[in-house]
């Protein structure tokens, strides 16, 4: 059932995912309120599906394909909450392409992955999942913000006000919008490393630093870092930050993606 | 319909032209009562502003020679003016009034200023008895017309002016204006005009900087801002979110260096850089630093343009709004034209079926009050139906070009008796009431 329910999510989503790429070519108001509650409407689908999914009996969300549910989820809430604080849409551009991308591969089939082995603390693992996913969105919407900002400020240095892109918002909104989100991500991500940790502890006795997975993550968390360094000390902007939340970005699908062959993280040794 | 328009404006004649024909504002009561004493005018107003002055009248027989009299009142040749001239007639005068009102023949098309104009213009005729009836009426549906043009398509949304564009930019950099901080180097008129509207939107303070101190404290003080020596000038700036720079200097007074310290100071924020100084006071290089944003006088000015493009688009639509109102208001006024025929048709039957109920009152003896009723309502009855294809033949002819001669032959038929304007106290009321039951 739960499957059902995030395809219909996967629907919705799809007129966010056509939003996102109209917008790059023309502005429409009428559209973006569709976007919006198509969206919010998907959000609902979604939220029932996941609740079905906690509720089935079994803790499932460890299974690649709910937790990338679980991410598009969270993804959507802070696109909203965005929404709700600055009224725009734009973040749309980059989190409705992702969210549709992550639920679709998720609404494909029921995953067979599930724990094999028994996790100690339960508790920790619920912690670790919800903490990594918020950090993985704030990641993403901050990335999508530093793309924006690059788009708004070529936008201005062309001084071609009727250009295409003219649906974005103020350059101070979208980095605002980008240093919220890398400010707000980094102790969630720090947190779910950490939790991580401990569960891998408790489970294994070790952390084993070598395993692809933690390796990336860690990379992607050291990224992340000097991201929220430079950003702190010298206001890091633009091109520069845009690239920084690029290779960010790369590492967390890189460490992502990792889900598919690491063997610690997979809990399936 | 009998209206003619005589005129000049920015398109059709040059500065010094029009600058011969502007009427000031003290001599156009003056102007409007000379127009209506001229032959074969009955209403007429003048509408005067820098960019256009136009005769509008509403004559006795669609003919006055309205450029005899801008020849006789401006004492000009007719070589000298006529070949600026543009001549409008009934349908084509009230489309073009209808497109001044909504600003479409402005130079800068949706600049709301014009309406403005056209109303005082249309006070001043009408205080002196000059704007009456038809003219009364054309105006009226003018400013209804141009409000509709304004709430139905965007003509005058976007800003034009190059200190309202600068504020757009700064908004499209900041957000919000509030909070920022304005620097203003060089103390010049549009620099000062430029900071005014930064305010208005918002800015929190403006600092000054002159080579000539008391300048920058005098204009520092209009706008409870700081003044700075021109010296301290490169240590202050980055104080300032967005620089309006107009100095008279030789060469680019802030250079890329300058932006690279300013920046740095700032961590990064971005700084916005107005420089409306012929030469340029920013150096071209200075705008390729990632968080510095140059806008010279030639690119404010495309803004400006660009804006004027996109009010073409919705200019078209406005076109379209006209063209539907100019149909409406001469159907109306047409209708209008045949309501003093309809009314006096009305009356001359009903002088005679009243004359004739009293006269064959006295053979018909007492009557019941049925009776009476009965009598009424038959009589009525025949009038109603006798009228009924005249009147509506009269309403239809009134939307066609034969009209005059429906109304013409309906008054000789019947022998009617159209009261003219001036003794028309009563016709006119009624017309009212055939107006608002029709």
């Amino acid at each position: 059932m739960s499957l059902l329910w995030l395809r219909f999510a996967l629907g919705c989503y799809f007129i966010g995912l056509v939003y996102a790429f109209v917008a790059l070519s023309r502005t429409s108001d009428l559209f973006a309120r569709i976007a919006l509650h198509a969206a919010s409407l998907g959000m609902v689908f979604h939220f029932v599906s996941l609740v079905e999914v906690f509720l089935s009996g079994q803790f499932v969300w460890a299974s690649v394909h709910n937790g990338e549910s679980l991410l598009a989820f969270i993804s959507m809430t802070f696109f909203m909450v965005i929404y709700a604080i600055y009224k725009t849409t734009s973040p749309g551009v980059v989190v409705f392409p992702v969210v549709f991308f992550l639920t679709f591969v998720a609404a494909i089939d029921q995953q067979p992955v599930l724990l094999t082995v028994l996790v100690q603390r339960r508790g920790w693992l619920i912690a670790h999942i919800i903490l990594i996913f918020t950090g993985y969105a704030a990641l993403v919407l901050s990335f999508g913000a530093s793309l924006l900002y690059l788009l708004q400020e070529r936008r201005l240095k062309s001084k071609k006000p009727t250009s295409l892109i003219s649906f974005l918002p103020a350059l101070e909104v979208i980095d605002q919008i980008g240093y919220r989100s890398l400010l707000l991500g980094f102790p969630f991500m720090t947190l779910g490393l950490l939790t991580g940790s401990v569960v891998a502890l408790t489970t294994y006795g070790r952390v084993n630093f070598l395993d692809p997975k933690i390796l990336l993550s860690v990379l992607m968390w050291a990224v992340y870092m000097i991201m929220v360094f430079t950003r702190w000390n010298s206001g890091w902007r633009g091109r520069r930050a845009a690239i920084l939340a690029s290779f960010a970005f790369v590492a967390a699908l890189a460490a992502w993606a990792a889900n598919y062959f690491s063997t610690m993280h997979r809990f399936a040794s | 319909m009998r209206f003619q328009l005589i005129g000049v404006n920015h398109k059709s004649a040059p500065l010094e032209v029009r600058e011969r024909l502007a009427i000031s504002e003290s001599r156009l009561p003056d102007t409007c009562r000379d127009l209506t004493a001229y032959p074969g005018i009955e209403e007429a107003m003048v509408i005067s502003t820098c960019n256009r002055v136009e005769v509008i009248a509403h004559t006795v027989n669609g003919h006055a020679d309205l450029r005899g009299f801008l020849h006789e009142h401006f004492h000009l040749k007719p070589e000298e003016l006529d070949p600026h001239l543009y001549e409008f007639r009934e349908k084509d005068a009230v489309r073009h009034v209808f497109r001044v009102a909504s600003s479409l023949d402005s130079m800068v098309v949706g600049e709301a200023q014009i309406l403005g104009q056209v109303k005082e213009a249309y006070a001043t005729a009408r205080a002196v008895g000059a704007v009456r009836g038809q003219l009364d009426q054309l105006f009226s549906r003018a400013f209804a017309v141009a409000k509709r043009v304004r709430t139905e398509t965007a003509v005058g949304s976007s800003s034009v002016s190059i200190a309202s564009v600068a504020v757009e930019l700064a908004k499209k950099i900041f957000g919000s204006l509030h909070g920022k901080n304005v620097f203003i180097v060089g103390a010049g008129k549009m620099s000062e005009l430029a900071a005014r509207h930064l305010m208005a939107h918002g800015c929190a303070s403006i600092f000054v900087a002159n080579r000539t101190y008391e300048r920058a404290i005098g204009l520092a003080q209009k706008f409870d801002g700081q003044a700075i020596k021109f010296e301290d000038l490169y240590a202050t700036c980055d104080r300032a979110d967005i620089v309006i720079t107009s100095t008279g200097a030789p060469h680019a007074i802030f250079r890329r260096e300058h932006g690279e310290q300013f920046l740095a100071r700032r961590k990064n924020r971005p700084m916005f850089f107005i420089d409306i100084a012929v030469p340029r006071d920013v150096s071209p290089e200075m705008a390729k630093l990632d968080g510095i944003f140059t806008y010279d006088i030639d690119d404010l000015q495309q803004a400006v343009s660009s804006h004027v493009a996109d009010r073409r688009k919705e200019a078209e639509l406005a076109e379209a709004i006209i063209a539907s109102e100019v149909e409406r208001f001469e159907a109306r006024l047409s209708t209008l034209d045949v309501v003093p025929t309809i009314v006096s048709l009305q009356d001359h039957l009903e002088t005679i079926r009243q004359a004739e109920i009293d006269r064959v009152r006295g053979r018909l003896g007492q009557m019941t009050p049925e009776q009476e009723i009965a009598v009424e309502a038959l009589t009525r009855g025949i009038i109603n139906k006798v009228m009924h294809t005249p009147i509506t033949t009269l309403k239809s002819a009134a939307r066609e070009s034969e009209a005059t001669t429906v109304v013409d032959v309906v008054r000789r038929l019947f022998n009617l008796q159209v009261k003219g304007k001036d003794g028309a106290a009563q016709p006119a009321a009624k017309k009212d009431e055939v107006g608002t039951r029709s």
